[in-house]
């Protein structure tokens, strides 16, 4: 188990959005959240890089184990929690940067500074995000060039080449057509061959379609945990079946 | 009445009004520009004032106010930067700090007349600047900062809250995110405002009379040492500006040709403010276009 949560709970000032959270993530597979607006997935995503340290009023108890180490444990760096779990968002947002800096922008801020080096990850992080072959001729050009499927794609290929263990996606396909849907999906089941992904969707079709376990969220609460054939098959819980069969949310 | 002939008769109200704030301004700046722009030559933009015989200049005052203009930007700029960032992004959003905003509202709109009082007590008695170049320039950075710093704060919380996450997300830490990320995205927009405030500083008389004096020694421009009393860069000597000039020929001016010399002062002063603005837009636009190329 690569990431687990005991016992989490959340509060924005008075009211709880998390509770009791207790889940296991399982290393180099796709975990995704799903449930309605408001549930709490995004925010449970969102505890697992402290993103939402930058929000004020967020009060966070119990614990998040990732790698065998509690990130509330008040030791943990941010930064280097975060370079270890990236993030990709729901809007694309590459920076007003040439492509090429994009990618090269998070490795050159964290030590790397020999071009031949930088050159090296950014090949290599374009190709794995399979956006190589669109824009390799075209490294120079300004990233806001792109259509909003390879912007998604470049910022994929940013998050991944400061060499992370677990890429966090928040809704990552929602603001996109479905063929470049299509192609974040087929490129998110060949990145859990390396990476572990936690993808929060709206769109109970992809956790079923690409996630190996989907837990479903409800006012903050998990409601069932499992992988993701026998909870779309056989859920446990009579609200999860409401919920998957379209009957709320 | 129908709704529609209300809605016509507004929109002919606001576009009246509209066509008559226009036609004002473009009668004062005509009459400044009319007045004054036949007394602009070479000679009257290089050559020393004359007291008494007709044919003066404005050269010096003219030196004086850009020299002034750069010595309160320096001043002004990284102190504005430094606190619109902790404003913006390090300080906790309390009555405290509603409280200085507040404050930093109401020194920006404070009398000018008073800013200069308030200077001529304590930077150029209290602190023995004496009437100085660079007391006028403290004086003047008293209502330029809270500017500055409101033009910065604004810039960064307008910066997309995505841009900010990306940076962060990527494992940098906060001060690399504003200086790397956010600073950039935002730069157009402080350019732009710096410059602004940059032309007010130009135009402010009444702070100066009392800070950076109404007379100026005679200036030796071919000594560039600023510790040389005759030195046009010497930041502690006096200084009278092309603005307060045009009051003090205007009010109290001996030479026969006083008022063309007032008018002619005048029309420089609004064609460098327009230009500092036009200057402004430019810059802020190729900025934008550089920084976000390719769209």
């Amino acid at each position: 188990m690569i990431i687990e949560t005991k016992q989490l709970q959340l509060y924005y000032g008075k009211f709880q959005a998390l509770k009791d959270v207790d889940l296991t993530i399982p290393e180099k597979s796709i975990t995704a959240f799903i449930g309605p607006s408001g549930c709490g997935k995004s925010t449970l995503l969102r505890t697992l890089n402290r993103m939402n340290d930058t929000i004020p009023g967020v009060r966070i108890e119990g614990e998040v184990v990732i790698q065998d180490r509690n990130i509330y444990d008040g030791e943990t760096e941010v930064e280097f929690l975060r370079k270890r779990v990236g993030m990709v968002f729901q809007q694309p947002n590459p920076f007003p940067k040439t492509i090429y800096d994009n990618v090269a922008y998070g490795p050159r801020l964290h030590g790397t500074t020999k071009k031949s080096e930088l050159d090296a990850i950014v090949e290599k992080s374009l190709r794995s995000a399979s956006l190589w072959h669109e824009v390799k001729d075209v490294l120079k050009k300004s990233a806001w060039s792109l259509s909003g499927g390879q912007q998604q794609r470049l910022c994929i290929a940013r998050a991944l080449a400061v060499e992370p263990d677990i890429l966090l996606m928040d809704e990552s396909t929602s603001a996109l057509d479905p063929i470049s849907t299509t192609k974040i999906e087929e490129l998110t089941r060949e990145l859990k061959k390396s990476y572990t992904i936690v993808m929060v969707t709206h769109n109970m079709h992809q956790a079923a379609r690409i996630s190996d376990r989907t837990v479903f969220f409800l006012n903050g609460e998990v409601v069932e945990s499992a992988d993701t054939e026998q909870l779309f098959r056989a859920p446990r819980d009579q609200r999860t079946e409401d919920y998957i069969s379209g009957r709320f949310g | 009445m129908k709704a529609k002939s209300v809605d016509r008769i507004m929109t002919g109200v606001i576009v009246g009004i509209g066509f008559l704030i226009i036609a004002l301004l473009a009668a004062l700046l005509g009459y400044l520009l009319i007045r004054g722009v036949g007394h602009i030559s070479w000679h009257f933009l290089t050559s020393a004032p004359e007291s008494i015989r007709s044919g003066g200049g404005i050269g010096p005052q003219l030196f004086n106010s850009l020299f002034l203009l750069v010595l309160t930007m320096i001043i002004t700029v990284p102190l504005g930067l430094g606190a619109g960032i902790y404003m913006s992004e390090y300080a906790k959003q309390n009555r405290l700090t509603a409280f200085i905003r507040l404050i930093v509202e109401v020194l920006s709109s404070f009398p000018s007349i008073v800013v200069g009082l308030f200077g001529l007590l304590v930077i150029v008695n209290r602190f023995g600047l004496g009437l100085s170049l660079m007391s006028g320039a403290l004086a003047l950075t008293v209502f330029n900062l809270p500017l500055m710093v409101r033009i910065t704060e604004q810039a960064l919380r307008a910066v997309p809250r995505e841009q900010k996450e990306a940076g962060l997300a990527l494992g940098l830490s906060r001060w690399r995110t504003i200086t790397t990320v956010m600073l950039p995205i935002s730069l157009p927009a402080i350019v732009t405002g710096t410059i602004l405030a940059a032309g007010r500083v130009f135009g402010e008389a009444a702070a100066l009379l009392f800070t950076a004096g109404m007379s100026s020694p005679r200036l030796d421009f071919s000594d560039w040492n600023p510790l040389h009393h005759t030195s046009p860069l010497n930041p502690f000597r006096p200084a009278e500006t092309l603005a307060v000039h045009i009051w003090k020929v205007n009010s109290e001016g001996l030479a026969p040709d006083a008022a063309q010399i007032a008018a002619g002062a005048s029309a420089v002063l609004v064609i460098t403010v327009l230009l500092f603005n036009l200057g402004a837009r430019w810059l802020g636009r190729a900025l934008y276009r550089k920084l976000t190329a390719g769209r």
